[in-house]
Order: structure tokens, then C-alpha cells, then sequence
């Protein structure tokens, strides 16, 4: 117990990285596409903690090993898909990342259970869905 | 979801495995081993007494290249038709170092722009492949499949190989894949509905 107790101490002196940016760059994907706002802001609460280079932190970030778990489910989130980098990718890898995100979010795949179940915002309502799914759909399209 | 996903993985194979149903083809022209990997990393291009039986001076070169890839694909396309998920993903595995080792430099600027374009996002879905259950694997197979005939209209190959299309996947859109013999085996629905399909296109 006593070495549980100090190793959990103990852990909160390792440092994490913060993934925090303060400005949108010109290749975000709201930035070079003409996204709805109610779409924008959908994906902005939904997605952009772990698919962009600005986490919104909660407060037990503070607190280890949380922030590792974090820390290293943001670094894969967006190395999967970064929304900051859109306009780089190349035409055939938007065609697979759209893809993606609309299968993701039709099978309920995307955001995380784990995600959703601390931040009750950013559960994708059915309506929410059906209008992310149209506005890719038709970006995909129009690749 | 994802046990639904696994546990219809795992029918499908348990499924394939009293059937015993397997497919021969492709595997004759499996020759690829390691030693193609560090021929490769090792600038094959400076090395014309190194190549092999392909002969062909400067198109034996650049072929050369796509036919590794090409070989494990076919690998990759058997584990689907066979709904053997562990396959799959060994297979979607090689191609990630296969992609990986893939030198552009005999290619002319544009189509190594191009090639790098195919190669980045191909990685990805072998990446994808190699870690995830069968229904996700056939996703990204669909997309893969595209980047590989992408790829070899610009590579060239030595294969004769069959460019097929099952028009019901994908919610009906369609997918292509590529294959080594022109019976259909479907390696998006497998045991399923094995001979869905038609050839579109004979490469060679």
C-alpha cells in the first residue's frame, strides 16, 4: 500500500508534453474548406482534441498517469488524421482519410467510448452524424 | 462493435477451416524473400549484374520493384478470399516494410511525386491491415487494391495479373482487386459469395 502510495507520488514529478497550439494554421481544414458552421463546430468539440495540434485539457490532466494516457492517445490520433494539416495531404490521401472518417463515425467507432464518456459534449448526436456524413461525402466527392 | 466484428472473424474462419477451401493461385510465383528486401535497400539500381531472372535491362529494373510488392499483395488478397484474418494482417505487415523499402529514384520527377503520393497512403492501409479485424481489413484492401493498380500503371510488372470488380461491396459502389488467376475468388466477401464478380481489365 505504503509503495503504491509513493510511487503514485512519485510519478507526478515526470513531465508530459502539452499539445497546444494558439493559432489556427492555413492549412487547417476549416481554413481551406467551406465548412458549415454548425458542422465546424461539431468537429471543432468532437474531433480536434486528438486530430489537431490544440488539445483542450480537462483538469485531471494534471494528474498522472492520466496525462500519459492522454498524452499518448493525442499522438496517435494525429498521426492518424491532423485537421491542422489538411491542405498537405495529397488528393489521394484526403480521398482515404475521408473515407475513414465517414465509416468511423457511421459505425460508431469515432469519437472514443473512453472520450465521450468524460466529455458528454462531445457525443455526436444522430443528426450530428448524418450532417458530418453529407459534408464529407460531398468533400470526398468533389476531391 | 468491434467484438461483433471479431466474433464474425472468427466464425468466418472457424467456417473456412471445415470447408478447407484454399486457394492455389498466386502462390506459384512467390519466390520473394528477404534477400529481394536488402537488394533493394542496397541501390539495386547501380547493380545491372544483380538482377535477376528478369533480364530486361532498364524496364526489368523498375518492374523488378513493384513485383515484391505485387507478390505479397497477392498474398494479402488470398488471406481475404481464404477469411483468414491472422493472414491478412501478416501479409498487410510485409507490405508496411515492402512500401517502406520502395526506391523511386529510377522514376522520372513526376512519377516520384506520384509514386510517393500512391506509397504514403498505400502504407497506411497496410498499416491499417495489419492490425485490425477482417471487416476493417476488407475497407482498407478496397482502397489499397487502388493505390496498387495506381502503382503499377506506373511501375510496370512482370505478373500477369487479372483486374477484377465486385460490384456489391461498399454499399454498392464497387471495389476492385487485383489477382494472379481469372477464376473470381471474392476476397471482399470470402467464403460469402466467393465467385461475386467479373474481370475488368488483363494486365500483360
Amino acid at each position: 500500500m505504503l509503495v503504491l502510495l509513493v510511487g503514485f507520488v512519485g510519478i507526478q514529478f515526470f513531465p508530459t508534453s502539452r499539445n497546444q497550439s494558439e493559432t489556427l494554421p492555413k492549412i487547417d481544414f476549416m481554413v481551406v474548406n467551406n465548412v458549415p458552421k454548425q458542422v465546424e463546430i461539431t468537429i471543432t468539440t468532437s474531433c480536434y482534441d486528438c486530430h489537431s495540434n490544440n488539445t483542450e485539457y480537462p483538469w485531471y490532466n494534471k494528474v498522472q498517469p492520466v496525462a500519459w494516457f492522454l498524452e499518448d492517445h493525442v499522438k496517435q490520433g494525429k498521426e492518424e488524421l491532423n485537421f491542422n494539416e489538411w491542405a498537405d495531404y495529397s488528393s489521394r490521401r484526403k480521398n482515404s482519410k475521408l473515407k475513414s472518417i465517414i465509416s468511423q463515425i457511421e459505425d460508431d467507432e469515432m469519437p472514443l467510448f473512453s472520450y465521450t464518456i468524460v466529455h458528454g459534449d462531445a457525443k455526436l448526436s444522430e443528426g450530428q452524424k448524418k450532417e458530418i456524413i453529407s459534408y464529407m461525402t460531398q468533400l470526398k466527392k468533389d476531391l | 462493435m468491434k467484438r461483433t466484428k471479431v466474433s464474425t472473424g472468427i466464425l468466418a474462419i472457424a467456417l473456412v477451416t471445415l470447408t478447407a477451401t484454399s486457394c492455389k493461385d498466386a502462390k506459384k510465383e512467390h519466390d520473394n524473400g528477404d534477400g529481394h528486401h536488402s537488394d533493394m535497400e542496397g541501390g539495386e539500381g547501380h547493380d545491372e549484374a544483380g538482377m535477376d531472372s528478369n533480364g530486361m535491362m532498364d524496364s526489368g529494373q523498375k518492374t523488378s520493384k513493384s513485383d515484391m510488392l505485387v507478390a505479397n499483395y497477392l498474398d494479402l488478397k488470398n488471406a481475404l478470399v481464404a477469411d483468414d484474418e491472422n493472414a491478412a494482417a501478416k501479409a498487410g505487415g510485409i507490405m508496411v516494410s515492402d512500401f517502406n523499402n520502395f526506391d523511386t529514384a529510377s522514376f522520372g520527377s513526376d512519377e516520384q511525386q506520384e509514386l510517393k503520393d500512391i506509397i504514403e497512403d498505400a502504407k497506411e492501409h497496410a498499416e491499417h491491415i495489419s492490425e485490425s479485424p477482417i471487416g476493417h481489413q476488407r475497407e482498407h484492401f478496397d482502397v489499397l487494391s487502388k493505390d496498387m493498380i495506381d502503382l503499377i500503371a506506373i511501375t510496370g510488372t512482370e505478373e500477369k495479373l487479372y483486374q477484377d470488380f465486385c460490384p456489391m461491396y461498399n454499399d454498392n459502389k464497387g471495389a476492385q482487386w487485383l489477382s494472379a488467376t481469372k477464376e473470381i475468388k471474392n476476397p471482399y466477401y470470402g467464403a460469402k459469395m466467393m465467385s461475386c464478380g467479373s474481370v475488368q481489365k488483363e494486365i500483360n
